[in-house]
């Protein structure tokens, strides 16, 4: 039996991706819904690092566990009144049965693609030197107008959002 | 010995797209429908790293800068996703995505 760390590995880390995603359908409320999410970033994170992506799996961790998940769980706060308790689903037209159904079909057209396309794969990649340097360079000479298109749109994003969620007095003195 | 190949972490990808999907169609809160719409942004940024790891030639990291981008308009639309939603609930008290169906009060 000569299985390699590696391998182990990335059945470990689809485990830890795919096991709670599937949980996110199941779940009973809304906030297990975001914890079983936490943990399905996790993983995706792990198969980046796993990828030879270091620094994309670091900015998974920083960027979706540290902000969109507290963002999500802050909306989670501001928007349900008893949130443990609130029943996420409801039986009927929209009952986890009918996501996993649709989920199952969905999984199955893909999986038949990608078993009958068979992608040429080159072998013997390089893999596991640090990406930071070469990303940082590709940035800022490939990619360097969408890279400062996408940090205008940042700044409009952030200045919408801090816009449309502020709370709005109806008795304005003006 | 079984090899990881681009296969498999294609196959990983669907499934969690296929779990997105699932989310969306079954969830009633509008939050829970963009943890949905996050798990398939997900997918997609995991088929790009797999295809830049196998498929690209070596050296180039453009499934890379690709996912990233990813990441940053992720991260900008849950933003506006909880800014439009917080509006949602200060009119109608509700986060439902069955119950927000008129468009002016």
């Amino acid at each position: 039996m000569d299985i390699d760390f590696g391998t182990i590995m990335f059945f470990a880390l689809a485990i830890v991706a795919v096991v709670p995603a599937f949980m996110v359908v199941l779940a009973r409320d809304i906030v297990r819904v975001a914890f079983w999410l936490l943990a399905s970033l996790c993983g995706v994170a792990g198969l980046y690092i796993l990828l030879g992506a270091d620094f994309l799996g670091l900015t998974q961790v920083l960027v979706y566990i540290g902000g969109i998940l507290v963002l999500i769980l802050f909306g989670i706060m501001m928007t349900s009144k008893d949130p443990l308790h609130e029943k996420a689903t409801a039986s009927g037209k929209r009952s986890p049965v009918t996501g996993l159904v649709t989920g199952a079909l969905v999984f199955a057209v893909l999986a038949a693609v990608i078993v009958g396309v068979g992608f040429e794969e080159n072998k013997g990649v390089s893999g596991g030197e640090p990406t930071t340097t070469k990303l940082g360079e590709v940035l800022l000479t490939d990619y360097v107008l969408p890279f400062e298109l996408v940090s205008v749109l940042l700044l409009f994003v952030l200045c919408g959002a801090a816009y449309m969620a502020r709370r709005r007095r109806e008795d304005a003195h003006a | 010995m079984l090899e990881v190949s681009l296969q498999h972490y294609l196959l990983v990808a669907a499934l969690l797209f296929a779990a997105g999907v699932g989310v969306i169609i079954s969830r009633r809160n509008a939050i829970a429908v963009l943890c949905g719409v996050e798990l398939i942004l997900n997918a997609a940024a995991l088929n790009f790293v797999a295809f830049n790891r196998y498929a690209a030639p070596a050296g180039r990291l453009d499934g890379q800068v690709f996912t990233i981008f990813i990441i940053i308009l992720a991260a900008a639309e849950a933003a506006i996703a909880l800014a439009i939603l917080l509006n949602l609930f200060q009119q109608t008290n509700t986060v439902d995505v069955d119950e927000a169906d008129t468009m002016k009060e």
